[in-house]
């Protein structure tokens, strides 16, 4: 078991080598695209409300206009009897 | 900041297996966490207490999960002997610490297979074992929904 660690323990010195230079824009280009990917997803929910408000809106003009609640009118006399 | 940047660009580089020494060589490590810390700030109002690097280097390695095939051919980088999946699980796991529970979750792949391609990968990077052939397994390498 001790092997095994040995082994990782050599493996992970290997990793530990010379970190990379940062390049001096790669945060400022980050933060720019973190806040374009935020204002996308912001404009994107606007969208879906002001879609689902439309929905809404048009269901309640439909259902006021045409009152699909109220029984047709009978299209036929009702049969006049005892008279 | 700075000091997170650094490390996870060294996480990127040892996944794409780019070399560091002329500095701008590791063009693909940078485009991979300009695009894992943009999310993280995007995100940061919902990161909940969360650690921001830890959620940066969550996305790092679900990228390099999912365009690993691009990742394929060596570069002349440190880890250029092993496959892309491989060099994640061995970067997670050694490099970053990452308890084997957390990358199993994280990459959809069982406990056993992260351990034995650990394993795999300690002893190609020691010499004790050929490098896998680079066909049939970069497929295998598939990030968690």
């Amino acid at each position: 078991m001790s092997g095994v660690r040995r082994n990782e323990d050599e493996v992970r010195r290997m990793l530990e080598t010379a970190r990379p230079q940062v390049p001096a824009g790669l945060p400022a280009r980050a933060s720019r695209r973190g806040a374009r990917l935020l204002r996308r997803r912001r404009v994107l929910r606007r969208l879906w409300l002001v879609a689902a408000g439309a929905v809404v809106v048009a269901f309640t003009v439909w259902a006021v206009m045409v009152q699909p609640w109220q029984a047709p009118p009978a299209g036929t006399t009702p049969p006049l009897d005892g008279w | 900041m700075a000091g997170a940047a650094g490390r996870l660009l060294h996480v990127a580089t040892l996944l794409t297996a780019e070399p560091v020494d002329p500095p701008g060589t590791d063009e693909r490590a940078q485009r991979l966490l300009t695009a894992a810390l943009a999310r993280t700030y995007a995100d940061w109002d919902q990161l909940h207490g969360e650690d921001p690097y830890v959620r940066t280097r969550q996305d790092l390695a679900v990228r390099f999960a999912r365009q690993a095939w691009r990742h394929r051919r060596p570069r002349g980088g440190l880890l250029d002997r092993l496959t892309p999946q491989e060099r994640l699980v061995l970067v997670l796991r050694l490099y970053e610490g990452v308890p084997e529970e957390q990358a199993s979750a994280l990459l959809g792949i069982s406990v056993e297979r992260i351990r034995s391609v650990c394993d795999r990968s300690v002893a190609t990077m020691r010499g004790t074992r050929s490098p896998t052939g680079r066909w049939g397994h970069t497929r295998q390498l598939r990030a968690a929904p």
